[in-house]
């Protein structure tokens, strides 16, 4: 059991040990400004490893995850960019400040803002988006293949329309002055030139502890329960999983994991903007989990850290979101597994053993 | 409201409600030979649309049109003989991802060669400020148009899946394709056919409409919701009461801007997909139905 | 047989399909540590059954009570919730997972973890995931499966995944056994196999109920069997009694005369 546990976490330490590793290849070569898509490419991950989990593990397509991630920055971005400072006498300030949960700090034109700490929008942001997910998820998720596809696209959409055109989120501009979000007095996520580093490695830990939380989850009785409906949904229906509510519970994980990503990232770039909400980012996320092998997070993991890495470095030019769209294309028709599952290196293995043989009759 | 207004009202809600229908329509033709929904379908309006721009730079309006809803038609045939027919044996799952990241394709492109720029067709006939006055209200002759070539269409589509071989065949497609099959029916071709045919008839749409709802390059998504709202309202295989529920939602998104903010026009059709397919979601819920019968 | 209260009462039954009268007012009672066998020809009404005692569907009218607990009108996962536990006439197995987590997924109804404790590992989940896994093993034992425990369900036969079922159902410790058609598909050799083992289930002092479509395995095996003729109970009684009744002779072998 012991050794069981070993060996699951086992790519833990493997992602930890290259995380440590490319940032130590930046400082030797110099590419520190890399770490900067490198961290963002990590919050866009922790939003597809839990559409991974819906879809993937559980069977459940969503075409709105980014939705959830547009609920959680724009949480944040809203409440953390309330200046209370000419307001602290009234009611709401004071009861606020009482709880020390307002910040006051300075601002870049030298004035001092006062805004609630967000911590608590942190916890807003989550709360928000599970709410989302719970009153979307509970009539929506009874349906099945297109018709799901259609209502959580249609979910996406509508947050996309809000968003666009409500004054307070900043219509086609989105919000932008978000402050930093102060994890430790020493800390802070932000996009400061000076903790680059610092928060290449708080966004991978973060990652990390979402890992292990979900490889737990995976080889858990819930988890087992998830997989099950995947392969049958009537089975786990009559071998005792309540398949309504377990699908709205994934579909809830999903989201708030989003939902932090999307509240870290407004802090890290100090804020957020409508495209984040749009369908073609929804199917950005999904064809990083069918890339990835559908049910498998480190497939996820790999092919959202590597192919959003690229598409922030602006490596896909013009044809940034065709991309994704000639992947989804490609992946199905050739590779309905996804790209990184075992048969893969066992392909290349017996590639590369004929070639050798090959080469030895000769 | 004054009741000028309210005619305003109507005719708009008649011409975006003739869009959605034609999309609806396109599914409606699709599901029936294939049980897909095809995500790609509101890409063929936005296509007709662009194409037939291009070329009425060089000629006349009327073979542009012309010009557009073939090129569109083939663009369907290519898109289901290399792409849907390999994936016979895919699940649903498969096919939603397939045709989503087609028509992300589609878009991209359209994007690469039209720029994102808006574009329009000019008017049919006479121009943006000539107008036609019925019942008191002053209406542009482009929903004339539209309201001609809809029911047109209409008609057309009846005639030709109830009185001709070739539309016979293609609902024997949907009813049995195995027995379709025997008879001597080519599947292949019927599903071929029906990709080519949806094509053109949202590519037709989006030539009708272009002069008065522009074309846009991210316009597909949208109409690909809300087409599937009014195919899903009208009852999914019914390419017919498509119309209908086309022009229904048309006046009830046309209806609402008089109540919501503009911006938020879209999110009232969007609820009503949600509703509806949460509250009678007949298909769905007539399939478990029968399949239970089956199963007996 | 009668001292014993009734474990399962089923009472008058009823189902219409549209115009279709599947099933109609159709009485039995099941008895704690029996086998009951409901037999018919084809399109007796007898799968419509079995789905509306596992909650697949409800009845027009009448109840099914187990134990005194109305099962009318509970879904699926309920029903097993009160220890009614299933299998498929067409195998449902998932093949996604492999042999030991598919006979794991039946032990759910007697774990309690739920996803907050799975994604903390919590001490208390990990316990009760060990205990679950000690306890189904002797069903793979039983079942000769055991050296397949970690093999994906899709790559076995499909009388290895009966067999998977059946140890799925069991895995729950059902205080009823539902089978559905448990022969369908099997060969004469795995059919003897399955009789074997039902009637080590019922020494064991299962109450099983069981739908089937072979006579002889049936006859082996049941204490008590229903018969269904197009959804009407036309007789009921022990083997013996069955075998002698004319009018499921008549049924079985086709008479002329009805």
């Amino acid at each position: 059991m012991l050794k069981n546990r070993m060996k699951q976490y086992t790519p833990v330490a493997i992602l930890a040990a290259a995380i440590l590793l490319i940032q130590l290849i930046t400082l030797i070569s110099g590419t520190g400004y890399l770490l900067t898509q490198l961290t963002m490419s990590a919050w866009y991950v922790l939003a597809a490893v839990g559409l991974c989990m819906v879809m993937g593990y559980a069977g459940q397509i969503s075409m709105g995850q980014a939705g959830f991630f547009a609920i959680g920055g724009y949480t944040t971005a809203v409440l953390s960019t309330i200046d209370f400072t000419d307001r602290l006498s009234g009611g709401l300030p004071r009861l606020l400040d009482s709880m020390h949960m307002l910040i006051t700090r300075e601002t870049i034109y030298g004035d001092t803002m006062t805004y609630l700490t967000p911590w608590a929008s942190l916890i807003a942001a989550i709360l928000i988006a599970a709410a989302a997910a719970l009153i979307v998820g509970i009539p929506v998720l009874k349906l099945k293949g297109h018709y799901l596809a259609m209502a959580t696209m249609g979910f996406g959409i509508i947050i996309n329309r809000v968003v666009l055109g409500t004054k307070a989120f900043g219509e086609a501009d989105g919000i932008t002055n978000v402050p930093p979000f102060k994890v430790l007095p020493f800390f802070e996520v932000s996009g400061d030139f000076n903790i680059r580093i610092g928060n290449y490695y708080f966004a991978w830990l973060i990652v990390i502890i979402a890992m292990v939380l979900l490889i737990n989850l995976i080889n858990s009785r819930s988890g087992r329960a998830l997989k099950a409906l995947h392969g049958s949904e009537e089975a786990a229906d009559a071998m005792g999983v309540n398949t309504a509510r377990t699908k709205v519970i994934i579909f809830m994980i999903g989201a708030v994991f989003a939902a932090a990503a999307g509240f870290f990232m407004t802090h890290y770039n100090g804020g957020i903007g409508p495209s984040e909400s749009s369908v073609v980012k929804s199917v950005r996320y999904v064809s990083i989990v069918a890339v990835g092998g559908m049910a498998n997070i480190w497939g996820t993991l790999m092919m959202g850290m590597v192919l959003n890495f690229l598409s922030l470095r602006g490596v896909f030019g013009h044809f940034d979101d065709a991309v994704f769209g000639i992947i989804l294309v490609l992946i199905m028709m050739f590779m309905p597994d996804g790209f990184i599952r075992k048969a893969v290196f066992y392909d290349i293995r017996n590639f590369v053993n004929r070639k050798i043989i090959k080469r030895g009759d000769k | 409201m004054t009741f000028d207004q309210v005619l305003q009202y109507i005719f708009s809600g008649i011409t975006v409600g003739s869009i959605y229908a034609f999309v609806a329509i396109g599914y409606n033709i699709i599901y029936n030979t294939t049980g897909i929904i095809n995500f790609a379908q509101g890409e063929f309006v936005m296509l007709g649309g662009m194409i037939a721009y291009t070329f009425s730079g060089f000629m006349a309006l009327l073979p542009s049109v012309i010009i557009a809803v073939l090129l569109t038609a083939a663009v369907g045939g290519v898109i289901e003989n290399v792409f849907i027919r390999r994936m016979r044996r895919t699940s649903v799952l498969g096919m939603i991802v397939i045709t989503v990241g087609l028509s992300i394709l589609i878009r991209e492109f359209s994007l690469y060669i039209w720029d994102e720029q808006i574009r329009a067709l000019p008017f049919f006939t006479g121009s943006e400020i000539s107008s036609v006055e019925i019942i008191g209200a002053r209406i542009s002759p482009q929903v004339l148009w539209v309201l001609a070539v809809t029911a047109v269409l209409t008609v057309a589509l009846y005639i030709f899946l109830k009185f001709t071989l070739t539309g016979q065949a293609m609902r024997a497609c949907s009813e049995n394709p195995k027995a379709a099959l025997l008879c001597g029916i080519r599947t292949d071709r019927m599903i071929s056919l029906s990709f080519m045919v949806s094509a053109g008839i949202g590519a037709l749409g989006g030539c009708v409409v272009s002069p008065l709802t522009q074309t846009h390059y991210a316009m597909g998504s949208d109409l690909a919701v809300k087409g599937f709202t009014v195919a899903i309202l009208g009852g999914l295989g019914n390419p017919l009461s498509a119309v209908a529920a086309g022009l229904l939602l048309g006046l009830i998104e046309s209806f609402s801007i008089s109540v919501l903010p503009m911006a938020y026009k879209d999110v009232i059709s969007i609820l009503i997909l949600l509703i509806i397919l949460v509250a009678k979601p007949s298909g769905l819920f007539g399939s478990r139905a029968a399949a239970a019968l089956k199963d007996y | 047989m009668e001292t014993y209260a009734p474990l399962m009462k089923i009472d008058k039954l009823d189902k219409y399909f549209g115009g279709l009268h599947a099933v109609s007012e159709v009485s039995f009672d099941v008895h704690p540590g029996t086998i009951k066998a409901v037999i018919g020809p084809n399109g007796a009404g007898k799968t419509t059954m079995f789905n509306m005692i596992a909650g697949f569907f409800p009845p027009t009218s009448g109840s099914v009570r187990f134990n005194d607990v109305m099962l009318t009108g509970m879904k699926p996962f309920n029903v097993a919730g009160q220890g009614l536990l299933r299998t498929f006439q067409n195998l449902k197995v998932c093949d996604n997972l492999s042999v030991l987590d598919n006979i794991l997924l039946g032990h759910h109804t007697r774990s309690r973890s739920g996803f907050g404790a799975g994604m903390l590992s919590t001490r208390k989940s990990r316990i009760e995931e060990r205990r679950a896994v000690e306890q189904v093993m002797p069903l793979l034992e039983w079942l000769s499966i055991v050296e397949m425990k970690d093999t994906l369900v899709g790559n076995l036969s499909f009388g290895e995944q009966r067999s998977v079922e059946l140890a799925r159902a069991l895995a729950a410790d059902p205080a009823m056994l539902l089978l559905d058609e448990p022969a369908a598909g099997l060969n004469m050799h795995e059919t003897e196999e399955l009789a074997g083992r039902i009637s080590e289930l019922k020494a064991q002092g299962r109450t099983i109920l069981i739908v089937e479509h072979d006579m002889s395995l049936v006859m082996d095996i049941s204490d008590e069997i229903v018969v269904l003729n197009f959804g009407k109970k036309i007789a009921e009684g022990s083997p013996a009694e069955i075998q002698n009744n004319e009018e499921v002779i008549r049924i079985y072998l086709g008479g002329s005369d009805a």
